[in-house]
């Protein structure tokens, strides 16, 4: 990795995610690359959800930093892979947690090839209501949870009382 | 089809028919901002909302991108007029029973819902068989769509169920609804000369292959939910091959009017 591309995914590494500012970009998933091209560094960010209101002032954000860095860059929006869940990592997991968010349960990634596509979505709708399974309330760490409601303040979470603790909750759904 | 139509004319059609969609019923959802039942429901429009906007944002672009010149995805979305529309006539009816365009009543959350739940459990097909578009570009959103589309299949069903299976008034309703809206989902199977020509040359899918699975969706549903299947039955609307009703006019009167009103501004 040159020196230039270094110090870019260094100064990048502090951006985080309006919404959730206890994850910078990189651990949400969504800065992918950063390369050298013939006339500068060229940054790769793939979207969250397609409506996200954070993701133009995420691509500010990202312009402005490498603009201050005075790297003569790009920002490019890839959308294949589409974003998941998944890119979390499990230090991710734990940062959610703390900030009082249960983390995604489960890879998407998985769940998607085990079964042929009808059976797949009729498998997905089934049992609806109920939540996924074993989402864990951030505070006590109590599995007896429920889902009051699918969307929260933001369209990534859900919004689950702790049956424990008597704690709403965030809960970022697998996606 | 006339036989000068290039591949470039039939996808632009073709991802216009996806994003009109998309928009419209993002459009209709979102009266509900300011408005819903409770607060979760309030959110939970406003955010499936956002997630339709977004959809037909990505695919407004890739239009605008073929289509090159002045257009973006603002003037296709904001400068064409309602017969220049190609989504299914079913996402632009108001929110409530059969009533003209200028009439003012309350709106039926029950119609929103029932509608939503025919609507997803439709795209969630779509979008999972479009992920093997030959359209690298189509092939990307649809994964994306995909995955938020899931989450409105499982809301809609979910409060479908709870109408249905619930009080003797929310499953009156709930019947209500369906019984309006189901004949015009005889518009996803109708024929359309553009979608035929997508399926031809591997951009789009022949949606009357997705038929069977969407009636066990549907089925699966309506006993969960102990609501009666409704006939689909009487006029095909033909809302996809730009024949509209009423209602769309005004649905675009409102969202057009400030973009009209001061074309170009800047923020």
């Amino acid at each position: 990795m040159s020196q230039t591309v270094e110090r870019v995914w260094a100064e990048l590494e502090r951006l985080s995610d309006p919404e959730i500012p206890v994850l910078s970009l990189r651990e949400m998933g969504i800065l992918r690359d950063v390369r050298e091209t013939a006339d500068g560094v060229e940054v790769v960010i793939t979207p969250t959800y397609s409506g996200c209101p954070a993701m133009a002032q995420i691509e500010d954000d990202v312009r402005q930093t490498l603009q201050s860095l005075g790297v003569p860059a790009r920002v490019v929006t890839r959308l294949a892979p589409a974003w998941t869940t998944d890119w979390m990592s499990e230090t991710a997991h734990e940062k959610l947690r703390a900030y009082g968010i249960a983390p995604p349960q489960g890879r998407c990634a998985e769940a998607a090839v085990a079964a042929p596509a009808a059976e797949r979505v009729l498998r997905f709708v089934r049992g609806a209501g109920q939540g996924a399974p074993g989402v864990a309330c951030p505070r006590c760490g109590s599995l007896h949870t429920v889902e009051t409601s699918h969307f929260g303040s933001t369209a990534c979470k859900a919004l689950y009382k702790c049956l424990d603790c008597q704690e709403p909750f965030d809960h970022f759904k697998p996606y | 089809m006339s036989a000068t139509t290039t591949t470039t004319d039939v996808t632009i059609d073709y991802l216009l028919h996806l994003a009109d969609n998309a928009v419209v019923l993002g459009q209709r959802n979102a009266e509900w901002c300011g408005h819903g039942p409770v607060i979760e429901e309030d959110l939970a429009m406003a955010n499936i909302s956002l997630d339709l906007i977004g959809q037909a944002r990505l695919l407004y672009q890739q239009t605008a991108a073929r289509m090159g010149g002045d257009v973006t995805e603002d003037t296709l979305a904001y400068f064409r007029d309602d017969t220049q529309f190609r989504n299914y006539t079913l996402l632009e009816l108001p929110h409530h029973g059969p009533l003209v365009g200028y009439a003012r009543t309350d709106r039926d959350y029950a119609t929103t819902i029932v509608r939503n739940f025919l609507y997803s459990a439709l795209m969630v097909l779509v979008w999972e068989a479009l992920q093997r578009s030959c359209d690298d570009e189509l092939a990307a959103i649809a994964a994306k769509s995909l995955k938020e589309t899931r989450y409105h299949l499982r809301h809609a069903r979910d409060w479908l169920v709870r109408m249905g299976d619930g009080t003797d008034e929310s499953h009156a309703r709930a019947q209500a609804a369906l019984d309006h809206l189901m004949p015009y989902t005889q518009e996803f199977w109708a024929d359309s000369p553009v979608e035929a020509a997508a399926a031809a040359f591997g951009l789009g899918v022949d949606v009357k292959t997705l038929r069977p699975a969407w009636d066990a969706i549907v089925d699966d549903a309506l006993a969960e939910a102990t609501l009666k299947r409704s006939a689909a039955t009487g006029y095909v609307t033909q809302g996809k091959n730009g024949l509209h009703s009423e209602h769309l006019g005004y649905l675009l009167a409102e969202m057009q009017c400030l973009a009209r009103a001061h074309p170009g501004a800047q923020w």
